[in-house]
């Protein structure tokens, strides 16, 4: 009697196994590795109407975060400043310059310029600025260097385990209130900051909510 | 067998390289493969917004209209924000006299909020010791930045000095919108202890301090 399935099929099992494995393996890895901020956020660096450039104002000219946004400590967003603001020294710095003339125009009419938003957390996420900001978080802990950088990019992933991550261990973020600003501030050492973070905690009330209704509402 | 390897180990290439790797950085906006209730039909402040008719969803406060504030505490009593007395415009009520002292108590709670706000948002011109040497004369960008131990300035009252912050003044632009009253008041009692400073002479410092000074 011929066989009716050739030899190889023995191995058909053992090969369909293998494959299921593999392409399970590399959905996995791949929904795992791309569907997250981490690679659908981080980067994203979108091209402004002014090329405004941080690391020529903070970096360099060592301007306060507060200068422009200076309602971070009172509101819960922070304001992206009016172009008076920047005409507050635009009006003699460069003051002919091309690259700024959407500011002048801005300044004069009241027609708001359309910054691209970097940074941004899901409508269902209710974040609140002076509240961090207040309680020793720095700016550098979600927004990453921008004193360094030329044009703004989003640095951390800001999803909901990034929050997490810090409100389980708030002590190893906190630093002291006049350091909020200082972007490029390193604690002395991962003890003393710990020491710090600790006693943080405790004197101002750091209550580094976990409920679900701290942030969704 | 072999066909299918080779054609997974193709697909895995193709997929890295046309999605690239975490961190990279990347113009077009962000795709939102779910995106869940991530955008709701609600203002965000400061964002583009059909719902009125010029497009934005901050709008500028109607003409007459008055802010909702708590009291402030100025040295006549509670004040709230709206009304016309010294503590928010710097004039003496009802004229355009300047009001000669600062309108809060001066604590060293108060100097030490006016030090941060100088800093903040008048060391950038003026200089952190308000010698008029800030980042703006050192690069050269500004070519008259008013030095504020000049006795023309020194002679000013406080209200006028608060009138100045609030409105600006020649070259000067308005800082009543982004520093609030009692920030003002605070810095203007910060900058007369730097001027102080600058006036004293050795008499005035206490027997025990003269000593340390000498050294």
């Amino acid at each position: 009697m011929s066989a009716i399935f050739p030899k190889w099929t023995n191995r058909l099992p053992l090969m369909v196994i293998i494959g299921g494995l593999l392409v399970g393996g590399a959905l996995v890895a791949g929904a795992w590795y791309y569907l997250t901020p981490k690679y659908s956020r981080v980067g994203y660096k979108p091209i402004q109407p002014v090329a405004f450039s941080h690391n020529t104002h903070v970096g360099q000219l060592g301007l306060d975060c507060r200068y422009c946004h200076h309602d971070v400590e009172k509101s819960w967003y922070s304001n992206v400043p009016s172009s008076a603001t920047c005409m507050n020294c635009h009006n003699q710095v460069l003051k002919d310059d091309p690259r700024l003339a959407l500011i002048r125009k801005s300044a004069e009419t009241g027609e708001p310029v359309p910054w691209v938003q970097v940074h941004r957390v899901p409508d269902y996420v209710y974040f609140n600025h002076s509240v961090h900001v207040n309680r020793g978080v720095s700016c550098v802990e979600c927004h990453g260097r921008i004193d360094q950088m030329e044009e703004v990019y989003h640095d951390q992933p800001l999803s909901m385990t990034f929050c997490l991550d810090c409100h389980r261990h708030p002590e190893t973020k906190l630093r002291p209130p006049d350091k909020i600003t200082d972007l490029g501030w390193q604690p002395d050492s991962p003890e003393k900051q710990r020491e710090f973070g600790l006693k943080a905690l405790e004197n101002w009330k750091v209550e580094s909510l976990q409920n679900c209704s701290a942030c969704h509402r | 067998m072999r066909y299918f390897l080779a054609i997974f180990a193709m697909v895995v290439v193709a997929v890295v390289a046309v999605l690239g790797f975490r961190g990279t950085h990347f113009r077009k906006p962000p795709l939102y493969i779910i995106p869940d209730m991530e955008f709701q039909p609600k203002l965000r402040p400061q964002t583009a917004n059909s719902f009125f008719s010029n497009g934005r969803s901050s709008q500028l406060p109607v003409p007459g209209s008055i802010a909702r504030s708590t009291t402030l505490q100025s040295i006549h009593g509670p004040v709230l924000a709206f009304e016309n007395v010294p503590v928010n415009t710097g004039l003496i009520s009802g004229t355009t006299n300047y009001v000669e002292h600062n309108q809060l108590r001066v604590t060293a709670e108060l100097l030490k909020r006016g030090q941060q706000r100088f800093n903040i948002s008048c060391a950038p011109c003026h200089g952190a010791l308000a010698d008029g040497n800030g980042i703006t004369r050192k690069i050269g960008a500004m070519a008259v930045v008013a030095n504020l131990h000049d006795k023309r300035i020194v002679e000013m009252t406080d209200g006028e000095l608060f009138f100045i912050v609030t409105h600006g003044r020649n070259l000067m632009g308005a800082y009543g919108p982004t520093v609030a009253v009692p920030d003002r008041w605070a810095i203007i009692a910060y900058l007369r202890a730097l001027q102080l400073a600058r006036l004293g002479v050795e008499e005035d410092l206490p027997e025990p301090m003269r000593a340390t000074l000498a050294q």
